[in-house]
């Protein structure tokens, strides 16, 4: 059996602060302070390459986060979340284009900007529900693209808009291995506070409107406050990804953030994991690494029988796309639970190891 | 003794459908209050009115002397009503533990600013301490043993208590419960029963009940209202109702002689014609 209730012999609580804590054991917490230990030397030993796909990772971890709140935890529906993404990004780098506010601010700045526009489209989308809250999310998703496209003092119209390097009281960071650490701070503090906010009233609440909506509202849950709240907090975090993104990237485009990317950070959720912190970020690594694996593998198949055989010839990288997609319907159906429920089979084997239960 | 809870001549439609028609009652504070009557009556409905979920079509509601009719169900919660549903309700997916805990939601401070920041804010003081009132509830509903499970995976017997373990986290002065022990085996009722009578007695919470069990009903409430077809047609101590003309109509039926012989039957007509 596994379940949260798989705590190891001997392991008892004896304080209810000892039974409130992040993680379910020390050894578990001493492993995680370990992991992050090893990601801050992560520049000293990744190349170019593989350290950009960690900051990717990162980045777009913190927008499938907002994405999970509203989503897995409150049972709402978004693909609209690419456009909220891409607001935060275009917000900083308006911001710490035109006014003298150092980069280092621009950012949670620009979350709470994205937020409140998020705000304003949740209040309608708080009374919808199912299909009618996807057409209206996907509403906003247009409705803010073809602002970022039209609005050329804002946006840059069709050119795309360039962004400073992130810098705090002129010192400027530079380069990618940077850069990494202050992805990482960010994964590391939205990750806790989403933690903790999950563990307190609010967070509660936001769950219990997701499983019963009816009782929560009995049990004084103001559900159109709720609903509003969890889209908010959705955009806050797409808004702060997208303006990590913009000073990474240091140029801002609409360009692949239509609503593929929003249907993509869904596929990040839903392979995670819905209503899992962990999940989150397990499903974002996989989405991100996915086509770097599949362009790899098609690279080794270029050439090979299999390509002869089937005639691919260029065709050979819409492999990549075919093989997201099979995938996404693959978890679906056979792990709809999540990567983070494979995770806690796993656990529970080793820790039952060797009998079955 | 004070009012509690009044009904003034609620009337609730859907469309053609009837399902109170100008119901009044007036539950007294601290009073074990039960609503019978036949499947379809409009039990539930009026429950529903009163905890918020349906607004009547007429008629106001008045708690502690304050006009309730247009408040939301959440804002009556914050009030001190607070319920059970007939249907078991629970968040499936949460533990019993925070099944129990979202009942405290108005009586919790943190929102989702200092909650997030946790350690810093005194949202983790605020949590324990309401963890230790829960933990009380959990002690006097015997619910120790399962206050880590997923709600969703207990049977129905417990799912049922620990519903009530919700409600009663809510603290509120006055709470309805519908239907507590359908589908419950002898000796789950007889406990029910007890946290019921304890409930109004120890806690001190007024308790409106719906109930089919009429040995449960004639034990424990203080006063019976019974409705059929969505009209009241009794009300007043167990006895009184139970020994009611109207009562009996509505639960057995006519009386023999007026069904069974037609013969008998028709001189009676043409005599009252």
């Amino acid at each position: 059996m596994a379940g949260p209730a798989l705590i190891p012999a001997g392991d008892f609580r004896t304080s209810y602060a000892a039974d409130t804590t992040i993680f379910p054991t020390t050894t578990s917490r001493n492993f995680a302070i370990a992991g992050v230990a090893l990601l801050c030397l992560a520049p000293q030993f990744f190349s170019g390459y593989w350290l950009s796909i960690l900051i990717q990772i990162g980045i777009f971890s913190i927008a499938a986060l907002g994405l999970n709140i509203l989503v897995g935890f409150t049972g709402q529906i978004s693909i609209g979340h690419a456009a909220f993404f891409l607001l935060g990004a275009f917000t900083s780098a308006y911001i710490s284009n035109n006014a003298p506010i150092p980069v280092f601010f621009a950012i949670p700045l620009a979350g709470i900007i994205t937020a409140l526009v998020g705000l304003i489209f949740g209040i309608p989308a708080a009374r919808l529900k199912g299909l009618y809250l996807v057409i209206a999310t996907l509403a906003a998703q247009y409705i803010l693209l073809d602002f970022f496209s039209r609005a050329e003092w804002f946006s840059g119209g069709s050119v795309p808009a360039s962004a400073n390097p992130f810098s705090i009281f002129g010192y400027t960071l530079r380069g990618d291995k940077q850069y990494f650490y202050v992805v990482l701070a960010y994964v590391l503090a939205s990750y806790i506070l989403v933690t903790n906010l999950m563990r307190t009233r609010d967070g509660r609440a936001l769950v219990a409107i997701r499983d019963h909506y009816l009782s929560a509202e009995i049990m004084g849950i103001n559900l159109t406050k709720y609903r509003t709240l969890s889209f908010a907090l959705a955009a806050f975090f797409a808004g702060i990804a997208g303006a990590l993104y913009a000073h990474y990237q240091q140029v801002v485009s609409q360009e692949g953030f239509g609503i593929e990317r929003s249907i993509l950070f869904l596929a990040m959720i839903i392979i995670g994991g819905t209503g899992s912190i962990m999940g989150t970020l397990m499903g974002t690594a996989f989405v991100v690494l996915l086509p770097e694996s599949m362009e790899w593998i098609s690279l080794q198949l270029k050439g090979g029988v299999i390509d002869h055989a089937l005639s691919l010839n260029t065709n050979i990288t819409f492999l990549r796309e075919i093989a997201i997609g099979l995938i996404i319907i693959a978890f679906l159906m056979f792990e709809p639970d999540g990567l983070v429920h494979r995770w806690r089979q796993i656990k529970a084997y080793w820790k039952l190891y060797p009998f079955s239960h | 003794m004070a009012t509690s809870l009044e009904v003034r001549g609620v009337s609730l439609r859907f469309g053609g459908v009837r399902a109170l028609t100008d119901v009044s009652f007036a539950i007294r504070e601290g009073e074990l209050f039960s609503i019978i009557g036949p499947n379809g009556a409009g039990k539930t409905s009026i429950v529903n009115c009163i905890s918020g979920r349906y607004k009547p079509t007429e008629g106001q509601l008045f708690y502690q002397g304050r006009d309730i009719t247009g408040l939301t169900p959440n804002a009556r919660a914050t009030l001190g009503i607070g319920r059970t549903f007939q249907n078991l309700a629970l968040f499936h997916h949460m533990s019993v533990l925070d099944n129990i805990m979202v009942g405290r939601h108005h009586l919790l401070k943190n929102n989702f600013l200092t909650g997030s920041l946790y350690w810093l804010t005194g949202a983790r003081k605020e949590e324990l301490e309401h963890r230790r009132k829960v933990e009380e509830i959990i002690d006097f509903l015997d619910l120790q043993s399962v206050r880590k499970a997923t709600a969703g995976t207990l049977s129905y017997g417990l799912r049922k208590r620990v519903e009530l373990a919700r409600a009663m986290a809510l603290e509120p002065r006055l709470i309805l419960l519908d239907e507590p022990m359908a589908g419950m085996n002898f000796e789950e009722k007889e406990d029910m029963a007890r946290y019921i009578v304890d409930l109004n007695e120890e806690f001190g919470m007024t308790v409106v009940m719906i109930e089919h069990d009429m040995g449960v009903v004639m034990d424990i409430s203080h006063r019976v209202m019974v409705l059929d077809f969505g009209k009241k047609i009794a009300e007043g101590d167990p006895a009184t109702v139970l020994a009611d003309p109207h009562v009996k109509r509505a639960y057995l039926g006519e009386e023999d002689e007026v069904l069974v012989d037609p013969d008998d039957a028709a001189p009676a007509q043409e005599s009252a014609a």
